[in-house]
């Protein structure tokens, strides 16, 4: 899932301090299931910006929504009914569901309420970790199912570098070495033929660094 | 000749080569490489200038390296892959060979958390093994690794670096043979202390014919005290310092250790000298090169040979 | 209707607040003693979490506070209650409170 952080509520006060009537957008995706955007969030946000606001002397009024999922057009069209009676709209989604409000909603400001983070997994309650860097090129099958670009700090595709110390990476304790947990794999799987391969350089084109990127699916459309 | 330099030769006659190390000053007065080069000149046959090591802005290795042949000194250029891509690397290649820098070393670089700028975007576009196939495709197929040739190919004595002492201890040795198969004519060891382990290490690798294939130069760094030893031993990742070789230090008085410091590092290049399968030692006299005379030269190394 | 402490989302503690509310004690079980095993534990966390809330926008995480009671603990529950709301009166109407007698 995309997970993400709350922003400190002194950073939301001042994106909302020249409104008085805003929206309060949530999303029933994963920012629900990382409990950092959903209906129970924007119910707390909500009740804690007018508390705030009330206290500051400048009373505020909040609509609670929460769509299906923010990055889909039928569940932003949803609030096309109302959007315009406010003057701004603080979305609780991730990076890309607030974009897209924020282009089909045109001259409504948008404002972030998260900070969003990676795509993660939930180690345990409370806890997330990244595993995925989307970056346009999968090589799992080659390294054990463990990513050398996301697990490693250096993305290396033939470490580990001379940092990893007895499984940790030389960034800090707490962060295992990819490569170490990569060879483990490896040997448990019986293919350290993988580890010795020669891989070409990394194409990052289909990464971030080739620009914004699309897919297209004719079969789909 | 791969690239005719004198690191290259020496090796290629069959001497135990020397080479030492020379970091950059953080500033751009080149007057400190020049104090530090001095204590170089003559002891070493090429002298590594670092890049910014340990991700702390420093003047650029291409620099020094040039400010260190001005001198005499044949420079070693160190080239991590922390803080350029491709386009970058393929450029200042082409720029140190065209200043006659003859040497150099693929490094994958501290990340940029340890330095001064730890919120820096980090590169990592090709990793260190990648970089020794990039140079040995310029070098010796004189084309881009894009496919495009070059007008005049780079020259460079390819080097890398091995940690024999980080884990996991049993990818080490496959890992020399990767980087050896990927176009490292030579390997520069990280600091030796534990000579038991290094042996094993070199045992193995001996087993697999690589010292016949990649030259091997041991690393050592002279202790100046039982507190650095300490604390290298407790900081810098991968470092493997027995509690034995910390107790023959720390049994002098303060004022006797850097002696015994240097006395050790004489005793460890003597016994390297004699293994087979080591063609030399890289000196890291870390911020004391004023001892490296006496550390070569106690080790019987000096004169260093001329070859043509 | 409330069946354990467990039930009570961060939402209903702050809207108390909104309704006017100076101070809010939450009362659950023993912990330890849950009937539905965590229900007081998750309260508390609960608790923990819109305290540091309210700390953040100055109405103050000392007005709200869990106890553990057990169902036979008439006296100690008067107790709590009391030194509670000394307590809030000590800190006197919450800042919320204290803007909305101002705006009136």
């Amino acid at each position: 899932m995309i997970t993400g952080t709350p922003k400190p509520i002194e950073e939301i006060l001042e994106m909302v301090d020249p409104y008085d009537r805003i929206v309060v957008a949530g999303c029933y995706g994963c920012v629900t299931v990382c409990r950092v955007g959903g209906e129970k969030e924007v119910q707390v946000l909500s009740s804690t910006l007018r508390l705030a606001r009330e206290t500051a002397g400048k009373k505020i009024t909040i609509k609670e929504v929460c769509l299906e999922r923010q990055c889909d057009p039928e569940y932003i069209e949803q609030m096309r009914s109302y959007v315009h009676d406010y003057q701004a709209v603080l979305s609780i989604a991730c990076g890309a569901g607030i974009q897209f409000l924020a282009e089909k909603y045109t001259t409504t400001p948008l404002l972030p309420g998260i900070n969003t983070g990676f795509l993660g997994v939930t180690e345990r309650q409370g806890e997330w970790a990244e595993r995925c860097q989307g970056c346009g090129d999968c090589v799992l099958h080659l390294t054990g199912g463990i990513c050398p670009v996301t697990r490693c700090a250096k993305s290396l595709f033939h470490g580990p570098c001379g940092g990893s110390v007895q499984g940790h990476c030389e960034v800090g304790k707490d962060t295992p070495c990819g490569w170490q947990l990569i060879i483990d794999r490896l040997k448990a799987l019986d293919q350290m033929d993988n580890y010795t391969k020669l891989k070409p350089y990394k194409g990052w084109n289909t990464s971030r660094d080739g620009g914004p990127r699309r897919i297209v699916r004719e079969d789909m459309i | 000749m791969k690239a005719g330099s004198n690191l290259e030769k020496v090796l290629a006659a069959g001497h135990f080569a020397v080479t030492a190390e020379c970091g950059p000053p953080r500033g751009a007065d080149p007057e400190i490489v020049r104090k530090k080069a001095a204590y170089v000149k003559g002891n070493v046959d090429a002298c590594n200038v670092t890049d910014n090591q340990t991700s702390v802005v420093r003047m650029s290795s291409v620099a020094g390296c040039v400010l260190l042949k001005e001198m005499g000194i044949e420079p070693l250029l160190q080239m991590v892959v922390r803080d350029r891509n491709r386009i970058a690397l393929q450029s200042d290649l082409l720029g140190a060979s065209a200043l006659g820098v003859r040497n150099m070393l693929c490094l994958s670089g501290d990340h940029q958390k340890f330095g001064d700028d730890p919120q820096a975007k980090n590169v990592f576009d090709i990793d260190s093994m990648q970089l020794i196939h990039l140079v040995r495709t310029m070098r010796d197929e004189g084309v881009f690794p894009s496919g495009q040739k070059l007008e005049g190919a780079p020259k460079f004595f390819i080097g890398c670096a091995v940690n024999p002492f980080a884990d996991p201890f049993e990818i080490r040795v496959p890992r020399l043979k990767m980087k050896m198969m990927a176009g490292a004519d030579f390997v520069q060891t990280q600091c030796i202390y534990n000579m038991d382990k290094f042996k094993t290490y070199l045992e193995d690798a001996k087993r697999q014919g690589l010292h016949e294939k990649v030259k091997i130069l041991a690393g050592v760094t002279p202790l100046k005290s039982a507190g650095m030893a300490k604390f290298m031993k407790k900081m810098v990742a991968g470092m493997d310092i027995p509690d034995a070789v910390i107790k023959r230090i720390a049994d002098e008085p303060k004022e006797k250790q850097a002696a015994k410091g240097i006395e050790m590092c004489i005793e460890q290049i003597q016994e390297l000298k004699e293994m087979e399968g080591i063609a030399g030692v890289h000196v890291m006299a870390i911020e004391w090169e004023e001892k490296l005379q006496e550390i070569i030269g106690g080790a019987g190394l000096l004169p260093r040979p001329v070859v043509d | 209707m409330l069946p354990c402490t467990g039930r009570i989302e961060e939402t209903l503690l702050l809207e108390a607040f909104e309704n006017g509310a100076d101070g809010v004690m939450v009362i659950g079980c023993l912990e330890g003693d849950c009937h539905y095993l965590s229900g007081n534990i998750r309260a508390r966390a609960r608790v923990a979490r819109v305290a540091g809330i309210l700390e953040s926008i100055r109405i103050g995480g000392d007005r709200i506070r869990m106890f553990n009671l057990s169902a036979g603990e008439g006296a100690k529950f008067a107790a709590y209650v009391n030194e509670f709301v000394g307590q809030i009166r000590e800190l006197g109407p919450s800042s919320i409170n204290v803007a909305r007698k101002n705006a009136a």
